[in-house]
């Protein structure tokens, strides 16, 4: 199963409380979010991370498209 | 570069930010600053709205250059990395009146965040109180952020609008360097005793400023978001950056001989437990929903973000009525009506937080 958000344009920790929903409802599989900020992409792969998600970052104009895996 | 980022992000990164805060405030009040009170961002604004005129309580009124230095810091750094990002439009009104009562709740505390760390550092028990009660109002808050609470988006905009707080920086900075008399006796407004008198050189505190500044930007250290974080995700990553920075100044408090334990007669400071607790959960509250703490808001206005820059403003108009309508503190306890401020305070953000849930998302 694949989640996909769009936390652009949301505050801290929006883009954090919004990654946790999907990963906490994913349990495994993937969840792309995608983020407007470096500190939102630093913040979100930290906590995907601690969850054990394997995280890939694409930038694509200007914005940050994260992809969370977990096998 | 990327390597430097990736130190930055690091924990050893958040700690260096600590670590740079923590020797360095300890220093400044060596050096001239009040004391416990080295960095203090809700004190200096509100030093910053004396000068200005926005209030006429005669010992705190100076241009602070740290509020200066932090704002251009973390420009520099944003631009530097590539990372200054024009964007606003997420409720800037709530924003504003976040930032009026965070730092009414400040003022009845008598410190920020930072300094309420710097007074803990510095051995003022009353520290513990306003600690708690940061604590406390950030739990309230994250229950809110748990029940869908959110300003909405911010749109990126145009460069123009990034740079208005920078640029009010930049001419701020020119009013301290060359202090014009716009009137008989100002403004500019400068204290000759009292805590608004006591000061480093203008020099020192500028380029710790722009330390700060361009350290908090790379790091994204926020006083506000290592408790939250904490409550919210079991995240200690932001809060090994405010240990760090209560280790640094415990340290150089003894080494400069500026540990002073007790409850008593604390300098800038009083001991009414609960209006210090109080004080706080308002402050602890206004900066959970508005996404961080007042040093944060700064940096983040730096990087462009006008929302944040709102919420400045928002308080240094809050510290001009704090002043005017008796509700700051004195060393003597609380004002006259600082504790029904505190309370009006409250409401409002319980207002706000219940009234800005959204009840389904995408």
């Amino acid at each position: 199963m694949s989640e996909k958000i769009d936390a652009r344009g949301l505050s801290c920790p929006q883009p954090v409380v919004l990654a946790k929903q999907a990963i906490d409802k994913a349990g495994k599989g993937t969840v792309e979010i995608l983020v407007d900020t470096v500190t939102s992409k630093e913040n979100v792969s930290r906590l995907a991370r601690s969850s054990g998600y394997r995280v890939s970052v694409e930038e694509k104009e200007g914005d940050f498209v994260l992809k969370l895996e977990k096998a | 570069m990327s390597n430097l980022t990736a130190f930055f992000a690091s924990r050893w990164g958040i700690i260096s930010a600590g670590l740079f805060i923590g020797v360095l405030a300890p220093i400044l009040q060596h050096l001239g600053n009040p004391p416990n009170m080295g960095i203090c961002v809700a004190c200096m604004e509100r030093d910053i709205a004396g000068a200005l005129g926005l209030h006429r309580a005669d010992v705190v009124q100076y241009l602070r250059p740290e509020i200066m230095g932090f704002v251009l810091g973390s420009l520099i750094a944003a631009m530097v990395f590539r990372e200054f990002k024009p964007r606003t439009g997420s409720a800037p009104i709530i924003r504003f009146f976040l930032g009026f009562f965070a730092m009414v709740g400040a003022l009845v505390f008598l410190g920020c965040p930072w300094r309420a760390l710097l007074r803990l550092a510095g051995g003022d028990g009353n520290a513990i109180l306003g600690l708690a009660g940061l604590a406390f109002g950030i739990w309230v808050g994250v229950l809110f952020l748990r029940s869908g609470y959110n300003l909405g988006r911010s749109a990126p905009t145009k460069a123009a609008a990034g740079w208005i707080m920078p640029v009010l920086m930049i001419v701020l900075l020119l009013f301290a360097l060359f202090e014009p008399q716009f009137a008989q006796g100002g403004p500019i407004f400068k204290s000759t005793k009292g805590p608004g008198a006591a000061h480093a050189p203008l020099i020192i505190s500028l380029l710790v400023g722009l330390g700060v500044g361009f350290l908090a930007q790379r790091t994204r250290f926020c006083t506000m978001g290592a408790i939250r974080d904490v409550i919210l995700i079991k995240d200690f990553h932001l809060f090994s950056g405010i240990f760090a920075l209560v280790a640094a100044a415990v340290i150089m408090n003894l080494i400069l001989g500026q540990f002073k334990p007790g409850f008593a007669n604390q300098p800038i400071a009083h001991d009414n437990h609960l209006w210090n607790f109080l004080g706080m959960t308002l402050s602890g509250l206004a900066f959970a929903l508005a996404g961080g703490c007042p040093g944060r808001q700064l940096i983040l206005s730096g990087e462009g973000d006008g929302d944040a820059a709102v919420f400045a403003i928002g308080m240094i108009v809050g510290a001009g009525f704090a002043h005017n309508f008796t509700l700051a503190s004195s060393a003597k306890g609380p004002g006259a009506f600082g504790p029904a401020a505190v309370i009006t305070g409250l409401i409002f953000c319980l207002i706000i937080g219940l009234g800005m849930r959204e009840r389904s998302r995408t």
